[in-house]
């Protein structure tokens, strides 16, 4: 495994000193370990880790001595199995505890955790598998029929199919009584601070998306920024609002709140106002971790519809995911009595980065300050080397490496991971500027991407999904602002010869986008156009494409070749 | 509207909002974001398209009555008569 560019930085960095609140017996460190079992040794096995709230109302609390348990025979389950340290699992199924105790048993075992989005259709998944050669894959029997089954022999790393519900079908492994027959204790894999534990797939503007490597030892940062970014102290009541399936769901929705030994409290339903207000309030949540789309859509229902609840257990609440605007963090003041703190990080930085953090003046709009030991700059990239941008200039929001959860890599992609990288700074793509006071704010991304409900979508993969269909020729896709969603994701297409524009034949796009990206990443609009504006080389001028929609100057055209029509 | 009319627009609109699925084949106890994988900007644009269609306000605190096809028919058909009393 790759160092970073840079090597490890300074123990003297302060999220250095959150090694001393692991065990690391020998040396080691391993998440499953530090998450879960070393509080049952110190004698906390009777606390609850995990409150699940299931869909119908039931209710099942899981202690650390229990999740602990749960996990060493799911590690059990997968050496049985003749799994070994290395290979990959890849999760995609619901918030239940047997996602928990997959992946802390995953971890347990040496494995790689890759969690994925259960939402996404068959193709993103297919894709997801095929780079990171997925070994073992934990998922539902609803899922795997759906999703998986008509495809599975294309994937020839798959070994293993284990179902977290009910009965297997053919070629699969239930899970429930493999876990039954299992020993409940094992003694965790010697991984080291370097060892890989996850993958985290995140899209690109071009190309395959991305296989974000991160090792055991960023569960020092994880341990550190959940105290320092979102104030988790042993028996705090926290509710991280997302999936597991993306980055934020892992590290501050199981390991940062696990080794900080916290009560989680896990919802498996997706996002209902009273249901979420009732959560808060009965289970007397302390810290509230959520997404601008989700807080927006509480805002649309008005302060009203929050009077019955009482909101006093509330101590800390923060937003991730997408920029959080400056209404959302006075509306929540006045509902909640206190306000949403914005802050910043990325599937490739693994943790927190930026912030509002507990006890600092929350400047709404702004994603923050850079937490301790974190070194960020506005940079821009001129002739010759980076040049720090001034007070209030914009630039590339860049960071210096050195934290223990940055990647270590993208997966068979070291030519994309290089390019990330510049004069000894890690280059985000996101645009952004710094005030006179030190906080950040962010502007835009400097590529294509497209940010909608939180989800970084690709438009590459989008439009590759739409030419798929016979009558596409050309597609290209943009994000359109949504006041709910941040953004939406539009596509513009030309047809092949034979095919005529038409409200029916734009539904059976979206249609056929949907059966294969699923509703987070396909299109919510597809309009026609005889040509799409190009370079020329051929290349879609996605750019031009989202100035007009949007009515902007259209900026530099000297590339283009071929105009719209 | 009888409650086959408020069946047929909900389904018109489901289908629109997500053309992967087959109106003939939602049951009418399919859970549009469980079983039929609705995320939550379609069940907003689902919400906005039934306001337009039929003159409904649908407060989000009573999303969950609109969650499957026997849930909205039973409280559009609420909703309407309501409404035409008001």
């Amino acid at each position: 495994m790759r160092t970073q560019p840079d090597g490890p930085a300074s123990d003297a960095a302060p999220w250095a000193q959150a090694r001393d609140m692991l065990d690391r017996p020998g040396g080691h460190l391993n998440i499953g370990y530090e998450a879960v079992d070393r509080h049952v040794i110190h004698g906390h096995g009777d606390q609850v880790a995990l409150r699940w709230l299931g869909p119908d109302g039931g209710r099942r609390d899981v202690s650390y001595a229990e999740l602990s348990q749960l996990s060493s025979r799911f590690a059990n389950v997968l050496r049985a199995h003749g799994m070994q340290p290395g290979d990959r699992l890849y999760a995609l199924m619901g918030r239940d505890p047997a996602l928990y105790a997959g992946a802390l048993g995953t971890l347990k075992a040496g494995l790689i955790f890759t969690p994925l989005f259960s939402a996404f259709g068959p193709e993103p998944i297919q894709t997801r598998m095929e780079i990171g050669e997925c070994n073992v894959l934990l998922t539902t029997a609803a899922i795997y029929r759906r999703k998986i089954a008509p495809w599975r022999d294309k994937i020839p790393s798959l070994k293993l199919v284990l179902i977290a519900d009910g009965e297997a079908p053919e070629g699969c492994v239930a899970l429930g009584p493999a876990l039954e027959a299992a020993a409940p204790e094992y003694e965790a894999a010697q991984t080291g601070e370097d060892t890989p534990a996850l993958i985290h797939f995140t899209s690109g503007t071009t190309g395959r998306p991305k296989g974000a490597v991160h090792v055991h030892g960023a569960a020092i940062y994880h341990a550190f920024s959940g105290r320092e970014a979102l104030g988790l102290s042993p028996g705090t009541i926290y509710w991280c609002t997302a999936d597991p399936g993306w980055v934020t769901g892992t590290s501050y929705g199981i390991i940062a709140p696990l080794v900080n030994r916290v009560t989680m409290i896990v919802d498996a339903a997706e996002f209902e106002l009273d249901r979420w207000y009732g959560t808060v309030e009965r289970e007397k949540v302390e810290v509230w971790y959520s997404a601008p789309t989700a807080i927006r859509m509480m805002m649309r229902a008005g302060a009203e519809a929050a009077k019955p609840y009482d909101f006093s257990s509330l101590r800390f609440l923060a937003s991730v995911g997408e920029p959080l605007n400056p209404e959302a963090v006075i509306w929540s003041q006045q509902v909640f009595g206190r306000p949403f703190h914005d802050n910043w990080w990325q599937t490739e930085t693994g943790g927190i980065m930026i912030g509002n953090t507990p006890g600092m003046t929350v400047k709404p709009g702004s994603m923050g300050k850079p937490l301790p030991g974190i070194e960020a700059g506005i940079v821009a990239q001129d002739d010759g080397p980076l040049r720090e941008c001034g007070t209030g200039e914009i630039g590339e929001l860049a960071l210096r490496p050195g934290w223990p959860s940055m990647m270590r890599e993208y997966l068979h992609e070291q030519a994309r991971y290089d390019k990330c990288f510049r004069d000894g700074w890690y280059l985000s793509g996101d645009l952004a500027t710094r005030d006179m006071d030190g906080y950040y704010w962010f502007v835009g991304r400097a590529d294509d991407l497209i940010k909608s409900s939180g989800h970084l979508i690709g438009p590459f993969e989008v439009e590759s999904a739409l030419i798929e269909h016979p009558a596409v020729a050309e597609a290209g896709v943009i994000g359109i602002p949504d006041e709910t969603a941040g953004e939406i994701v539009k596509a513009y297409v030309t047809l092949n010869p034979g095919f005529e524009p038409s409200d029916a034949l734009e539904r059976e796009l979206r249609g056929h986008a949907r059966k294969r990206l699923g509703a987070a990443v396909a299109p919510r609009a597809v309009v026609f156009r005889n040509t799409l504006p190009k370079t020329r080389s051929g290349k879609i001028m996605r750019r031009l494409l989202k100035a007009r929609e949007l009515g902007l100057p259209e900026g530099d055209t000297s590339t283009l070749e071929s105009d719209e029509t | 509207m009888t409650p086959t009319e408020i069946r047929t627009t909900y389904l018109e609109e489901l289908v629109a909002i997500a053309p992967d699925l087959d109106a003939d084949t939602v049951g009418d106890n399919d859970h549009i974001q469980t079983d039929l994988a609705l995320d939550s900007m379609d069940v907003l644009n689902l919400v906005t398209a039934l306001h337009d269609r039929l003159g409904v306000n649908i407060p989000e605190g009573d999303y969950p009555q609109i969650a499957t096809v026997a849930l909205a028919v039973d409280y559009l058909g609420r909703m309407i008569a309501l409404k035409s009393k008001g």
